[in-house]
């Protein structure tokens, strides 16, 4: 396939993202801090635009750039996700930065710049693609983590994030180095075949540090450890982005290095799925119980919810994926919709981010304090909420390829998290008012009711989501 | 209607009315009266839909009937709706006790009324659902769901410690649905369906059967609620509002009931005989031990509740004695204890109403002041104890009769606990209606007003009419008690031939 051909077919998203980033970069030399506006404005554009050309794109998928890089029904689900993801962080950080004089054009950059780095991340199909992605993804991602560089809070999560990123990123490369050196092989399907006839202990070992490289990208317990101070720290609409888009990622390329280079090692990384996810399930459910601050909280929620989508892959099947695929989705809904809600905590023109915040907010804002609720039910799993489906098709998944302690420490583990997203609903709803809320911009109004709603009437019509994921699932098979 | 059936229309016609209840903006009087009557009319014709499908009901078939079925999430799952025998009494039960919770909170709600009216239809769309639903996803998503709505009506309008009561009661029986969420997909991945009309024809492995039994028995015992994991109950009972306990007992206990019929006996024979000893056992001690309970209580609420575990330990053990005058027995007792149940504290309410507090030493002399009041109150109290007569005897008796053909012993140590219920119930009736009117605060106590006479007249007639003609409820269940019972000996014969044969 001419080199070309291969871009415009396989490659376009990235391709538009690559060059426009290098555009906005270009404008904002020229207007300097006045091009604030038009740069985020564009910068929405131009991932609006590589979120159309995916879910336009009719080309059966292949393998480009000499096995480096794959393009498939997988890889366009994930993209589609984490470009959703951006965007909204986008819409909601406007009015953030605007009102803390954080209106760098740089900003918008560095969130599509991180997003090319996702993009190329999950569509990765050999270890150098792969660390490509990873660290350009990554890089963006601590220098947004430190963005209001005059609070020491986001100066210290940057800092936590860059040397416990270095840190992973040593074991991903040894690890890499240890797979090249055992299979005589970067691409995926070239491990597979080796690890088909005969699986090297050295293979075994670089999969383990490749896979607690990854848990670290998806802060997965028990390589957790910056995910609550980054959180907290970090500012809010960045938050945000971390626990999105980054997520969707992060989990992509594991399933996606598990089943195409490692299919005929299932019994050795399962057994490390298997307990990666439970530590994260009992992780999330019990150090979140104690937490004051809603996005400290919500870090511990993402580490359980990872645990949970890690079922899925622990189930190592075709509706294991879908399962993850299901669960990611609406994942993000909630995360994305949970976030616009934190952003609308604003007492006075001042940031608020506790708990008790939100007291009594059903009687100052009903409808945040009513879209707030279904999200915290949603997050719990409570049915007829989406959260409830992505835990039953992930669970369903684990229970037919007979892992049932698994789903029982799962079901288990999402009771005890329950707790905590009730307590938000009964500060919210049985408390005294707190001095009540400034009135939210319109994009995070906007996204907190779409997203509340994608929830509530997912049972109504969730046949496309249902199908999307059974299709991506497939294409890795 | 609209490609549905009538039984959807019974489902979502409350959700109709929700709709309406948020157009409505504005705290006057004006609109708050508009909300009131918009929840009354909902619910009277939610109940006079569920009369149209009454009378159009088969009493003599076993099968499900009015049954709809759409295709909806795609694996498997569809949206199935269908009544037989088993359910029927529990959708005319839900849809007729639902007026009554709205007229009791008419003046005792003031603050966001709204909302709590939207609550109870929510509320309501759900009870129906889980009644009526023959998917099992579909049942669990409306038996689970079922929990937002109350947890926040006990802790919005409940008493003073109303936030542990909601917590407590959301805790409880989240922990046991899940379990059986984990049960139900296994059952989806042997029978491949979770179609319940399937599932009821499916034979599982008789180990599986074991497992799947645990787990759907963790959250129908939580739901009963069976000793020992009945704690939540007095105390979501306590804190919540009139209604809401209305309701609760009346509706929501019997959800556990009703998922013993419809899954753990039809679905896992081995299992349920396997186990009948220790349902027993539980049931016994909760009519003995909750009784004595009741005894000591110095909250009126409080010793209802635990009447209503040891009314309810009378159910399990009928429900297992899988013969047709145990479970016959089982299913007229929880209709005439919802009945009964929500009436007792709907007359709570009505002195808490005037009073505001439940302690039982407040009160004492109200005869003299409320003799329309201690008339309604004694009545529903003998129907608790279970007076001939009364819709409570018939219960109480028939699902003793059963047990007494499945164990003697279980049979008299269940008796006895009728005699603590009298004990309990007629001490509580003397200390609050009987004696002198000595409270200064009680002196000027008002009598039953006519909004409350008409809430208390239909129970009243009809809690006389099915005591003495039970004959109308147990015919509408007989045809699937016996369908169940022949089919469970069927399969119970069936195992001990192959065993013998070995």
């Amino acid at each position: 396939m001419p080199f070309f051909v291969q871009l415009a077919h396989h490659f376009l998203p990235e391709t538009i993202l690559a060059v426009g980033v290098m555009v906005l970069i270009l404008i904002g030399a020229w207007r300097g801090e006045r091009g604030f506006g038009l740069v985020d404005e564009m910068a929405v554009g131009i991932l609006g635009l590589a979120l159309v050309t995916i879910a336009l794109s009719s080309t059966p998928g292949a393998s480009v750039f000499d096995g480096a890089y794959v393009d498939d029904g997988f890889s366009r689900f994930m993209k589609a996700l984490t470009l959703i993801g951006a965007i909204v962080s986008i819409l909601l950080s406007v009015d953030w930065l605007q009102r803390n004089g954080l209106e760098k054009f740089e900003y918008p950059v560095l969130i599509i710049l991180s997003t090319l780095g996702m993009l190329l991340l999950i569509s990765a199909d050999n270890l150098i693609a792969l660390y490509l992605g990873l660290e350009l993804m990554s890089l963006a991602l601590y220098v947004m983590a430190a963005f209001a560089r005059d609070d020491g809070k986001s100066s210290e999560a940057g800092l936590k994030y860059f040397v416990l990123g270095a840190l992973s990123s040593g074991m991903m490369l040894y690890g890499a180095s240890l797979l090249y050196g055992f299979a005589g092989t970067i691409s995926f399907s070239g491990i597979a075949a080796v690890v088909s006839t005969s699986a090297p202990i050295g293979v075994i070992f670089g999969l383990v540090f490749v896979l607690a490289a990854l848990a670290f990208k998806m802060s997965a317990a028990p390589f957790h450890m910056w995910t609550p101070d980054v959180y907290q720290g970090a500012p809010t609409p960045v938050t945000a982005f971390f626990a999105s888009a980054a997520k969707m990622a992060a989990v992509a390329i594991t399933l996606r290095l598990v089943f195409t280079a490692f299919p005929s090692a299932k019994d050795q990384w399962r057994q490390i799925v298997v307990f990666i996810s439970i530590a994260s399930m009992l992780l999330g459910s019990f150090a979140a119980i104690g937490q004051e601050n809603i996005k400290r909280l919500m870090a511990y929620s993402s580490i359980g919810h990872m645990g949970f989508a890690l079922i899925g892959l622990a189930a190592a099947d075709e509706a294991g994926v879908r399962g993850v695929a299901i669960y990611l989705t609406i994942y993000l809904i909630m995360t994305l919709g949970t976030f616009a809600a934190i952003l609308a905590m604003r007492v006075q023109g001042r940031y608020v981010e506790n708990v008790a915040d939100l007291a009594g907010l059903s009687r100052t804002n009903g409808w945040m304090a009513f879209f707030l609720a279904m999200l915290m039910f949603s997050l719990a799993g409570v049915p007829p909420l989406a959260g409830f489906f992505a835990k039953y098709y992930v669970l369903l998944a684990a229970v037919d390829a007979g892992l049932f302690s698994l789903a029982v420490i799962g079901v288990l583990a999402s009771a005890v998290a329950a707790y905590y997203y009730l307590r938000v609903v009964k500060v919210m709803y049985f408390d005294e008012p707190a001095p009540a809320f400034d009135r939210a911009p319109m994009a995070v109004r906007a996204v907190l009711a779409v997203s509340t709603l994608a929830l509530l009437g997912f049972w109504v019509y969730p046949t496309p989501v249902m199908d999307a994921a059974a299709a991506a699932a497939k294409s890795l098979f | 209607m609209f490609g549905f059936g009538i039984l959807s229309g019974v489902i979502f016609l409350p959700l109709v009315g929700v709709a309406f209840l948020l157009t409505q903006k504005g705290d006057d009087d004006a609109s708050l009266r508009n909300i009131r009557w918009a929840t009354l009319a909902t619910t009277l014709t939610t109940f006079a839909l569920s009369l149209f499908i009454w009378s159009g009901f088969d009493q003599t078939s076993a099968a499900f009937q009015f049954v709809e079925q759409k295709n909806w999430l795609g694996s498997g799952l569809v949206y199935k709706m269908g009544v037989d025998g088993f359910s029927m009494p529990f959708v005319l039960l839900t849809t007729f006790l639902m007026p009554f919770a709205i007229l009791a909170s008419w003046d005792s709600v003031q603050k966001r009324v709204k909302e709590y009216m939207i609550a109870f239809l929510v509320l309501e769309t759900l009870m129906i659902g889980v009644f009526c639903a023959l998917d099992l996803v579909l049942f669990y998503l409306f038996f689970e769901g079922g929990l937002i709505p109350m947890f926040l009506i006990i802790g919005i309008w409940g008493g003073k410690r109303r936030v542990y009561a909601s917590f407590k009661f959301f805790l409880y029986t989240l922990v046991g649905s899940l379990l059986m969420l984990v049960a139900i997909l296994a059952m989806y991945g042997k029978a491949g369906t979770t179609d319940i009309t399937v599932l009821l024809n499916t034979d599982f492995p008789k180990e599986m059967q074991t497992w799947l039994w645990l787990a759907f028995f963790a959250s129908f015992a939580v739901k009963m609620p069976m000793w020992p994991v009945h704690t939540w109950l007095p105390d979501a009972h306590v804190e919540a509002p009139t209604a809401g306990s209305v309701i609760l007992a009346a509706i929501l206990l019997k959800m556990g009931g009703y998922g013993f019929i419809r899954f753990s006996l039809p679905m896992f024979p081995d299992a349920s005989t396997h186990f009948a000893p220790l349902i027993y056992a539980l049931s016994v001690i909760a009519i003995v031990y909750t009784s004595l309970v009741a005894l000591v209580q110095e909250d009126i609420k409080k010793l209802i509740a635990y009447s209503s575990v040891a009314h309810m330990g009378y159910v399990t053990m009928g429900l297992f004695t899988l013969n047709a005058q145990g479970m016959q027995g089982a299913i007229f007792q929880m209709i005439s204890h919802g009945f009964v149940s929500g009436a007792l504290f709907l007359c709570v309410g009505v002195i808490y109403d005037r009073m505001h507090t439940r302690e039982i030493a407040a009160y004492g002399g109200l005869v003299n002041r409320m003799p329309i009041y201690a008339f309604v109150f004694m009545l529903f109290t003998m129907a608790n104890v279970g007076l001939p007569g009364t819709t409570g005897f018939i219960g109480e008796f028939l699902s003793l009769a059963g047990a007494f053909q499945a164990s003697s012993w279980v049979a008299l140590i269940a008796t006895s606990g009728v005699i603590f219920s009298a004990a309990y119930a007629l001490y509580l009736y003397r200390r609050v209606i009987f004696g002198a009117l000595e409270k200064p605060s009680l002196m000027t106590i008002t009598d039953l007003t006519p909004r409350e006479i008409a809430i208390f007249a239909p129970l009243v007639l009809i809690t006389i009419y099915y005591g003495v003609q039970p004959q109308a409820i147990l015919n509408a269940t007989q045809a699937s008690v016996d369908n169940l019972i022949q089919t469970h000996t069927a399969l119970i014969d069936a195992v001990k031939l192959a065993a013998a044969g070995q």
